[in-house]
């Protein structure tokens, strides 16, 4: 049979019996209701399809550290700049590429020079790689879902003069952080449905036991969204704490085992800083030792030295509440300098360098239907 | 970077295929794809890497969850 077309996941009909099933149970609650996502393509559909400006006013929806360009840390970014400014051939994400680090983003080197290109698939690392006689360092960032393709590239017997500068991040380990943090008012939690693809819901399984919290895989239409809303309200106002599947066309209990078995063999957990978020236990993606040849860490590691001691500079950022966001503490709307210092075009803190930050999407879409802060 | 996008197959050669995105074609890795693939199939991509084969019962399932879900609200969805 023929798959049904997108579009009846935006069927407006089914939108809004659920809009009004989230909307009696909230009126029955009588309180607030908080919950965060953990992931920027569920803010960026909230925000295109207008949902915020229909959730009740007491349901708070936050963005969580869901934003892979968000949390690289800063001394990751200059790592990268580091070894462009030294005339290596750098490869990297597209929204990598104006993330400020301390000193510079990956782009004031390209414009000073320094050869810089912006990549869509993996792949193109390994081709890019062949065809050149030098040194190509593949600056490799975001959650399990680009990990994965990372892994698969260094697993299909990639070039010698492909380098990987790895700063992946496991999405689950700063949910662990959110969750711990002794001010957290969060009371349950979407969580993004395409990690979940790779990762199986199941992995989520120990966390829901031990905050008892519950905890909803989303996909990315405006009817998923509103559904896995529906249930998640429904678990935290009938006082339950389960771990609910509404993402079954592409989410299953274990998960794409092939895809995991490819990003294990590659990679090991490890303890790193993510933006904002200070230090994630386990949160950090590394490669492991079998491909030290193609670790850039390990290949430029003495032009690397001088990194982790530069200092911090811009002052600026003493004010960025990005931290503050990404762990449900704040909204863009708090933040001092959202809009005004802060803007797409003169980023301040990360979440308003991405197209998938918290800031960036509000500063877009408009306050507009917003919520405003607690 | 880390978006998701569903896309049709329309070749295949080997670990590559060709898939159509919206009218944009692109070449899509198999390797870490979770079951087999055939042309005419759906696939979730994530950067250049299919992730998963969106199976048509899988897309009925999920619309039959929205429906489970409206369903006090059922006689407002019309016949």
């Amino acid at each position: 049979m023929t798959p049904p077309d997108r579009i009846e996941f935006r069927d407006v009909a089914r939108g809004r019996a659920l809009s009004r099933r989230l909307e009696q149970r909230l009126e029955s609650a009588g309180r607030d209701v908080r919950v965060m996502h953990v992931c920027g393509s569920h803010e960026r559909a909230i925000a295109r399809y207008g949902l915020r400006a229909r959730f009740p006013a007491n349901l708070h929806v936050h963005m969580g550290p869901g934003c892979p360009v968000c949390v690289t840390d800063a001394p990751e970014i200059d790592a990268s700049v580091t070894l462009a400014a030294r005339g290596h051939h750098v490869l990297t994400y597209g929204d990598m590429l104006r993330v400020p680090g301390r000193a510079a983003s990956l782009e004031d080197a390209r414009a000073a020079g320094a050869r810089v290109d912006v990549i869509y698939a993996a792949t193109q690392a390994t081709e890019i790689a062949r065809a050149s006689a030098d040194p190509v360092i593949f600056f490799a960032t975001g959650f399990e879902t680009t990990a994965v393709a990372t892994a698969a590239v260094l697993l299909a017997d990639p070039p010698p003069n492909l380098f990987v500068l790895s700063a992946h991040k496991w999405v689950p380990a700063a949910m662990e952080v959110v969750a711990r943090s002794p001010d957290s008012a969060i009371e349950g939690y979407l969580a993004a449905g395409h990690a979940a693809t790779i990762t199986g819901y199941g992995l989520l399984e120990p966390f829901v036991q031990r905050h008892r919290r519950p905890v909803v895989v989303a996909g990315f239409e405006p009817l998923d969204l509103l559904s896995a809303l529906v249930v998640l309200v429904e678990q935290i106002t009938s006082e339950r704490s389960e771990l609910v599947n509404a993402f079954p066309r592409c989410v299953s209990r274990d998960g794409n085992r092939r895809a995991l078995d490819a990003l294990f063999r590659v990679f090991e957990l490890g303890n790193g800083d993510w933006r904002g978020i200070a230090h994630v236990p386990g949160g950090e993606l590394r490669l492991r030792s079998e491909f030290a040849a193609h670790d850039a860490s390990v290949r430029f590691a003495a032009e690397l030295a001088t990194v982790h001691s530069e200092p911090a500079a811009q002052p600026a950022m003493e004010q960025c509440r990005c931290g503050s966001i990404m762990t449900g503490r704040s909204t863009p709307l708090d933040c001092p300098l959202f809009g005004t210092r802060c803007r797409p075009s003169a980023p301040v803190g990360a979440c308003m360098v991405s197209s998938e930050g918290a800031c960036r999407i509000w500063h877009e879409h408009g306050a507009r239907g917003v919520e405003s802060a607690p | 970077m880390c978006l998701g996008v569903p896309g049709k197959i329309l070749e295949i050669d080997g670990t590559i295929a060709v898939a159509d995105f919206g009218g944009v074609r692109r070449k899509v890795a198999l390797d870490i794809v979770d079951e087999p693939v055939a042309v005419g199939d759906h696939v979730l991509v994530h950067v250049g890497f299919a992730i998963r084969r969106i199976a048509p019962a899988d897309l009925e399932q999920t619309l039959a969850f929205f429906d489970t879900l409206a369903a006090d609200e059922r006689e407002e969805l019309g016949p």
